[in-house]
C-alpha cells in the first residue's frame, strides 16, 4: 500500500481524474474532498462491503420459500397472471 | 430460449425476461447476465443467472411491506441504467431477500435495491443516500405494521 503525508488543503491524484484532498482535520476525523469523473462510484467502505455481504448471504437462500399472505392496496404483482392477482385483490384484513 | 435455475432446474424462458446487469450485483461482479421469474410462492420472484446456476436471489417488491419505500438513488446511477429519477413508468425497483432456515425471519436488502429499465432491459444494484434503509428489514414484522396502520 502506497502511504502518503498530506496536510490540511493538499490532495493526492489517482490517475488524471481522480482528486482527494484534505478538507479538514479534528482529532482523529479528517474530512476528504472527492473530486472523480461521473461513473466513478465513491462509497464508504463499510457500506459496500455490507451490502456485498448481504448479496453472498441470499444467495445461499434455499429454493423452499414462504408464502407471504398480501395485503389488497399494497400487494399487486406486475407481472403476475391475473388469476392470481384477483385472489389476492379480495384478502381484506 | 432454455435457462439452468436454481429453483426450478431445467425451463424454457422467455427474451423478454431477460435483465443484463453491466455492472453485476455487489459481490459478483462477473454475473451480469439475469433472468426474472416470477417465484411459485407470491410474492416473490427469483433473479437467476444465465451464467451460473447456482446464483439465483429471491426478490421482493419493497412497497409490499414498506409503502413509503423511496431509494434515493443518484441520478449519476440512474443515467448508467438511461433513467432519470422521473421516469418512473420505466423502473422497477426490487430488493433482495434473504431467507434463513427460520422463515419468519426473513429480510431484505433496501439499502442496495436493484433497479431495472423495464423498456431496455438493463439493471443495476444501487446504494441508497437515504440511510433509513437498511440491508436487513424483517419483511414480516414490518408487513404486519402496514396491516395493523391499515385496520
Amino acid at each position: 500500500m502506497l502511504i502518503l503525508s498530506r496536510k490540511k488543503d493538499e490532495s493526492i491524484m489517482i490517475g488524471e481524474q481522480i482528486e482527494i484532498s484534505v478538507v479538514d482535520i479534528k482529532g482523529d476525523q479528517i474530512k476528504l474532498g472527492i473530486k472523480a469523473p461521473r461513473d466513478i462510484k465513491v462509497y464508504r467502505q463499510e457500506v459496500f462491503v455490507e451490502i456485498q455481504k448481504e448479496n453472498q448471504a441470499a444467495a445461499k437462500t434455499g429454493t423452499e420459500l414462504p408464502e407471504i399472505e398480501l395485503l389488497s392496496q399494497s400487494g399487486e404483482r406486475k407481472n403476475v397472471p391475473t388469476e392470481i392477482s384477483a385472489e389476492n385483490k379480495n384478502e381484506e384484513i | 430460449m432454455k435457462v439452468n435455475t436454481k429453483p426450478y432446474g431445467l425451463i424454457d424462458v422467455d427474451n423478454r425476461q431477460k435483465i443484463h446487469f453491466p455492472y453485476g450485483l455487489l459481490g459478483f461482479e462477473n454475473l451480469k447476465n439475469f433472468v426474472l421469474l416470477d417465484a411459485l410462492q407470491q410474492p416473490f420472484y427469483w433473479l437467476q443467472s444465465m451464467e451460473v446456476q447456482e446464483v439465483a436471489f429471491v426478490l421482493i417488491d419493497p412497497t409490499i411491506f414498506r409503502p413509503d419505500y423511496n431509494p434515493d438513488v443518484s441520478p449519476t446511477d440512474l443515467e448508467a441504467i438511461q433513467l432519470t429519477p422521473e421516469s418512473k413508468d420505466d423502473m422497477l425497483i426490487l430488493t433482495i431477500v434473504t431467507i434463513p432456515e427460520e422463515h419468519r425471519e426473513m429480510t431484505a436488502n433496501l439499502q442496495g435495491p436493484l433497479i431495472i429499465n423495464k423498456d431496455l432491459h438493463i439493471g443495476r444494484q444501487c446504494i441508497t443516500e437515504n440511510e433509513n434503509w437498511k440491508t436487513r428489514h424483517k419483511i414480516i414484522e414490518e408487513l404486519s405494521q402496514v396491516r395493523n396502520s391499515a385496520c
